[in-house]
């Protein structure tokens, strides 16, 4: 046993990766020619020679994946410090140590929960006189992401299932088991998890993301479906939508708004995330035939008109990852802000200058439509890389506004004005 | 080397995972398959040689909860705290990278898998020399049917990645693609 270890220690010291890792040939650079003159202003080409469609080695790297950090930020990582907001908010960190936390609901008696998408918990932030605690009371889950409350019952969306747990707030120690209520989904890691909401008519609402970048969905996926409480009935609602991951009901109109995310690897600037308004039932946005309501895709969407389908409310971005959203609905912020639609972009992967990783607020006009949209939270994204990555968002009863990280793992709560108790970190 | 393993395993049960002997212990237990030069010498079982260590931490706390299902990962890895997958994966990132498949090599197979992986981006995120980065693995060298298996099972749901990305890319791809694939990636170095 003992041998065994040094030798393992011995050869670690070798320093044999690092010698491997030097002795690398470097690819992609071509020697210069010396008998070329050498235009001195020229730019070096961002795609590789020949094929103006791939990027070289250099541009190609800026467009690898983003991960999260596996178990949440360090008190000394938290972005708050580098967070901006308008003149007269505060941000505080509500709760950290949240892994991934993503969808956030409140329950009536002021529990916030949070979700998650690449684990597999749910989580229950109860405040105590300003000291918050954070429960696990589920786990084992297959990317709980989705979350409503209704009636003294959490309603949890996983990948291919939806499941309760009734009164939950008064056994948040001892929860049981979830009960699964509604099972009928397409399998896929591609898109796989799930939004939740619930719709005026009591019903969930959860979306069936195409299970691809850009594809012919199957018919059972790219759309928004709602599924009665008890399970029973389900029907698609709102079709051609590629992966929304927040949706919200206006407070006064009752109609449906929801984000969706543009394809990836068309171009740096193209398409653009929607904000989309529903205004009938069985609408269909356009996904995967028309994007952004004003151009059709180079692959699906020859013989197709963006005429055909419905038009995107608002334009949030390009690669942007809008995520939750939620009308304003509380009584702590100025006015300007009653009714406005609060949205977390989640900040892009598939762009060299990552745009988003922030909070923006679209504000409505008289006739229902977006009349303008701001930044609202800003700070996450420093020297192109991400501190942190707003996911959802979520009115609390007070009228202050929580916003959920899922790179960080951890929650922050947006007060404004003197009157707001802002509880002591 | 039997006889390792057997005290390994029994020194495993004997001591607390989160204390350092164990985590030594554990070691020697993961190399005993994975191979303790960084290649792995059973079929299906990955070389961990070269892997980026945020790749290794997350994939060893996947197996942890059971987010990544493989009974004997999942049994292996219990106990562990947040700490002790930091400290392995530290570990086992010192491995040196895997060689890479011996043989003769089919250069039109591998001028096909060549165009494919650039078509599918692989390189992007895995690097342009397949030598993986931050939570991407390193594919150059891997083992090919551990290539075959890894992309088949993502391809069919079966097994999820800290983010859906190899679910997208693979969405498209054929299982013959899938074959050639992990050819030429085997092959590089």
């Amino acid at each position: 046993m003992t041998t065994r270890t040094s030798a393992m220690q011995r050869f670690l010291r070798s320093g044999t990766l690092a010698g491997l890792l030097v002795a690398l040939p470097a690819f992609g650079q071509p020697a210069p020619d010396a008998s070329k003159p050498v235009p001195s202003m020229q730019p070096a080409p961002t795609t590789v020679p020949g094929r103006g469609d791939i990027p070289n080695a250099e541009v190609a790297k800026r467009l690898a994946n983003v991960a999260p950090l596996p178990f949440g930020a360090t008190p000394d990582q938290l972005p708050t410090p580098h967070l901006k907001l308008p003149k007269g908010f505060k941000i505080e960190v509500y709760a950290s140590g949240i892994p991934n936390a993503r969808s956030l609901r409140i329950g009536d008696k002021g529990t916030v929960f949070a979700g998650n998408r690449l684990l597999d918990k749910v989580y229950a932030i109860v405040d105590r006189n300003g000291k918050r605690e954070v429960k696990v009371i589920a786990s084992g889950m297959d990317r709980p992401n989705g979350l409503v409350f209704h009636k003294g019952t959490l309603y949890i969306a996983e990948g291919t299932r939806i499941s309760k747990l009734e009164n939950i707030e008064d056994n948040l120690d001892n929860p049981g088991k979830p009960v699964v209520i509604y099972s009928d989904f397409f399998n896929s890691q591609s898109h796989g998890w799930k939004f939740m909401g619930l719709g005026p008519d009591n019903m969930l609402y959860v979306n069936v993301g195409s299970p691809c970048n850009v594809c012919e969905p199957p018919p059972t996926t790219g759309q928004i479906r709602r599924i009665s409480l008890d399970g029973k009935i389900a029907e698609p609602v709102v079709r051609g939508v590629r992966n929304s991951v927040g949706f919200d009901w206006h407070p006064v109109t009752k109609e449906l708004w929801f984000t969706d995310n543009g394809r990836d690897w068309l171009s740096e600037d193209l398409p653009e995330d929607e904000l989309n308004r529903v205004t009938g039932n069985g609408q269909h946005f356009g996904f995967p035939y028309c994007h952004q309501g004003n151009f059709t895709d180079r692959e699906t969407g020859w013989g197709r008109s963006c005429d055909e389908f419905e038009k995107p409310a608002a334009l949030l971005g390009a690669h942007t990852a809008a995520l939750g959203m939620r009308f304003y609905t509380g009584k702590m912020f100025p006015s300007q802000y009653k009714n406005a639609i609060f949205i977390a972009r989640h900040g892009s992967w598939n762009r060299t200058k990552k745009l988003g990783g922030d909070v923006i607020v679209a504000y409505l006009n008289k006739d229902g439509g977006v009349k303008s949209w701001e930044p609202f939270l800003t700070g996450f994204l420093q020297n192109n890389a991400y501190i942190g990555r707003p996911t959802d968002v979520q009115v609390m009863k007070d009228g202050s506004l929580l916003v959920s990280d899922d790179h960080a793992g951890a929650v922050y709560r947006v007060t404004y004005g003197g009157g707001a108790k802002v509880a002591a970190r | 080397m039997r006889n390792i393993v057997a005290a390994a395993l029994f020194l495993l049960w004997a001591a607390p995972a989160s204390s350092a002997n164990a985590l030594e212990v554990r070691l020697v237990q993961c190399l005993a398959c994975h191979g303790d030069k960084g290649q792995s010498a059973i079929p299906e079982v990955p070389s961990l040689g070269g892997q980026p260590e945020f790749y290794l931490t997350v994939q060893l706390l996947l197996f942890r909860d059971r987010l990544r299902v493989v009974d004997l990962m999942n049994q292996m890895m219990q106990g562990f705290s947040n700490d002790d997958l930091r400290k392995l994966a530290n570990i086992i990132a010192k491995l040196p990278p895997p060689l890479s498949a011996a043989g003769a090599t089919d250069p039109d197979r591998m001028e096909k898998a060549q165009a494919l992986a650039e078509q599918s981006r692989c390189n992007f995120c895995h690097n342009r020399d397949y030598a993986g980065e931050q939570n991407v693995p390193r594919l150059a060298g891997q083992r090919e049917d551990y290539l075959v298996k890894a992309m088949r099972e993502y391809k069919h749901n079966t097994r999820r990645g800290y983010d859906a990305s190899m679910a997208d890319v693979l969405y498209q791809i054929s299982d013959e693609q899938i074959l050639d694939l992990a050819y030429f990636l085997a092959r590089q170095r």
